[in-house]
């Protein structure tokens, strides 16, 4: 009995913590795929660019844990508003295909400039002593870091529907989402909300590798390698659906983390499994990505 | 007055600029003695591309997990030479038809998707396959691969030479054969419709176009030329290993075609080439420096190139065959 909680508490504690860093991180891709119908493949080095700035600032300057984390996130934020300028606007209403291979090559462009920056080890962080320190938790002892992440998505997620679902602006985005045409005929300036939701979803795939330093380590081929699971959640979710997101991240960290824990020999692609069956049951119907 | 008949007779027909081409892909091996296995390994991945090409640029079916059956045709080769069967043309034939088996049985799930969904289920696929395959280690050797492979000489007569003769005319052979089978098929109704439901799968569909069986058949084609190609490779090379399966792999072949020219067939032709010598070129690089180049490609062919280099010589040189209407 005491083996039952004892693993129950580990997995929740840990597949959810690591749903929460699922979540930042794919959560930017989510809406900018909902609103602007682009596979974007170099999301992912937003967050691990924003991981290395983070971990730059501390050791560079000294700087906290949670105040370079915000550095971290207003740098990418910034300097996406630029790279959507220069290379998305070909891509609105291109193929897929053209989408994802220019994706792609900025990538792999992102791999080798962190690699050219930071060298081609893995980054680790100093987490701060209260977040290092272990808690008793149902019986078994956890690091205090991992029920914060738990903590600081919940509210995360919280002010987010709150920016969806309560203010003028998710309202606008929302409407963006649904009928692109229409919202700009209303008088909603689409270009510009363009620009502030890929700000917004690049700073929160940098909060998402920043809080998940110690969750997914930072190394070069960071943004290729979690792609595919950033993947998974955008297409399990369906373009732009905030709540199924959240609820798919969560779920995908629950079932990897048991995965492994049981099954440590099939559990590394138990997702991908998990992934098919779930497209297969929806019958390919991902009505959000292809409603044009 | 053209009719549509002859117009599309007239892009299927032989250039003269195809004959070039041929004859300077054999001359290599009078030219360039030293760099045969170089020239058999392109070879190989233009072969590879060739079968990308046929439902990416014909039937614009989307592949992220090409590698899929590539490595089944390699790990089915090895396998057969290791257990005695080591007839080296048979041992690729039935690799092939293992690549179009495994073609025909994901064939519904992908086909079933377009988009977003499409690429992630064949990225999904050919992860699983490659984790499947690295833990099934008694059939493919984990991470070792398989090794000492023996051939039965080429037709019973060529031995396979250290510095690669035979493999250079077994390698050239395969990738002729199949790319004129392949050139047959596309200008066959059956490859038009294919470039049919590339255009526009609805309208096909109103006139009456099997959509499904057409799309599967042109799959299960694409995984034979695919097995093809990774038997071939284990075959020259001796070796099968887990990075025939990997999605980098899948990725490459998908930079050479586009580098090429989708839809063209001699875009796989020309971009496996130019990728590899470069990449030869830049061998001594630190791998992550490569990604630079890789990534630039990318970004600039889609941007300002978006024929890639086929298309770039066709707005000088006029049009090859088989190509889509620019």
């Amino acid at each position: 009995m005491q083996e039952i909680l004892s693993a129950t508490s580990f997995i929740a504690i840990y597949g959810l913590s690591y749903g929460v860093v699922l979540f930042l991180i794919s959560i930017g891709l989510v809406v900018t795929m909902g609103l602007m119908r682009v596979v974007n493949m170099a999301h992912g080095v937003f967050a691990a660019w924003g991981g290395y700035i983070m971990v730059n600032m501390m050791n560079a300057w000294g700087a906290s844990y949670y105040v370079a984390m915000v550095g971290a996130i207003l740098v990418i934020a910034l300097v996406s508003v630029l790279v959507e300028r220069i290379f998305f606007f070909k891509l609105y209403g291109a193929p897929e295909l053209e989408q994802a291979l220019l994706t792609i090559g900025l990538a792999f462009i992102g791999v080798a400039s962190l690699n050219l920056a930071f060298g081609p080890d893995i980054v680790a962080a100093r987490l701060p002593a209260e977040l290092g320190a272990s808690i008793d938790f149902a019986g078994r002892s956890v690091q205090a870091y991992r029920l914060f992440i738990i903590a600081f998505g919940a509210a995360v997620m919280l002010v987010l529907w709150y920016i969806f679902d309560r203010t003028s602006f998710g309202a606008r985005l929302r409407a963006a989402v649904d009928n692109r045409g229409m919202a700009a005929a209303v008088g909603i300036n689409v270009r510009r909300l363009f620009s502030i939701a890929f700000a917004l979803g690049s700073g929160l795939a940098a909060l998402g590798s920043a809080i998940g330093v110690a969750v997914l380590p930072l190394e070069p081929m960071y943004p290729l390698k979690y792609l595919v699971l950033i993947l998974i959640v955008v297409a399990m979710s369906g373009a732009g659906n905030v709540k199924l997101a959240a609820g798919v991240s969560l779920g995908l960290g629950v079932v990897d983390t048991a995965g492994r824990y049981f099954h440590p020999e099939i559990g590394s692609f138990l997702i991908y499994i998990a992934m098919l069956v779930y497209l297969m049951a929806r019958g390919g119907k991902l009505a959000a990505v292809h409603a044009r | 007055m053209t009719t549509v008949g002859s117009t599309l007779l007239e892009r299927h027909r032989v250039r003269p600029a195809e004959y070039v081409y041929w004859i300077a892909l054999a001359s290599v091996f009078f030219l360039f003695p030293r760099n045969l296995s170089l020239a058999t390994s392109i070879m190989v991945m233009s072969l590879f591309a060739l079968s990308l090409d046929l439902i990416l640029g014909f039937a614009g079916v989307v592949s992220f997990g090409h590698a899929a059956f590539f490595g089944i045709g390699s790990y089915c080769a090895a396998q057969l030479a290791l257990h005695g069967w080591s007839e080296p043309i048979s041992g690729a034939l039935i690799a092939g038809l293992a690549a179009m088996v495994f073609a025909l049985v994901v064939g519904p799930l992908v086909l079933r998707f377009t988009g977003l969904p499409q690429i992630m289920v064949t990225l999904a696929i050919g992860i699983i396959l490659y984790e499947a395959a690295n833990k099934a280690s008694s059939i493919t050797g984990g991470d070792d691969g398989l090794g000492g492979i023996k051939l039965m000489p080429l037709f019973g007569t060529f031995e396979w030479t250290a510095y690669g003769q035979t493999a250079f005319w077994y390698a050239f052979g395969w990738l002729l054969l199949l790319f004129i089978a392949l050139r047959i098929v596309i200008a066959s109704p059956f490859g038009v419709s294919l470039q049919g439901l590339r255009e526009n799968t609805l309208r096909m569909r109103f006139i009456g176009t099997p959509v499904f069986g057409r799309l599967l058949r042109a799959y299960a084609m694409s995984g034979f030329v695919a097995g093809v190609a990774g038997a071939v490779s284990a075959q020259v090379n001796k070796f099968a290993g887990l990075d025939m399966l990997s999605t980098d792999r899948s990725i490459d072949v998908l930079v050479m075609l586009i580098l090429g020219g989708v839809g063209k067939l001699y875009g796989a032709l020309i971009g496996a080439p130019v990728y590899m010598l470069v990449h030869h070129q830049a061998s001594e690089w630190n791998p992550f420096h490569w990604m630079f180049v890789v990534g630039g490609l990318l970004i600039f062919v889609v941007m300002f190139a978006r024929g890639g280099v086929l298309g770039l010589l066709e707005a000088g040189l006029g049009r090859l065959p088989g190509g889509r209407a620019q």
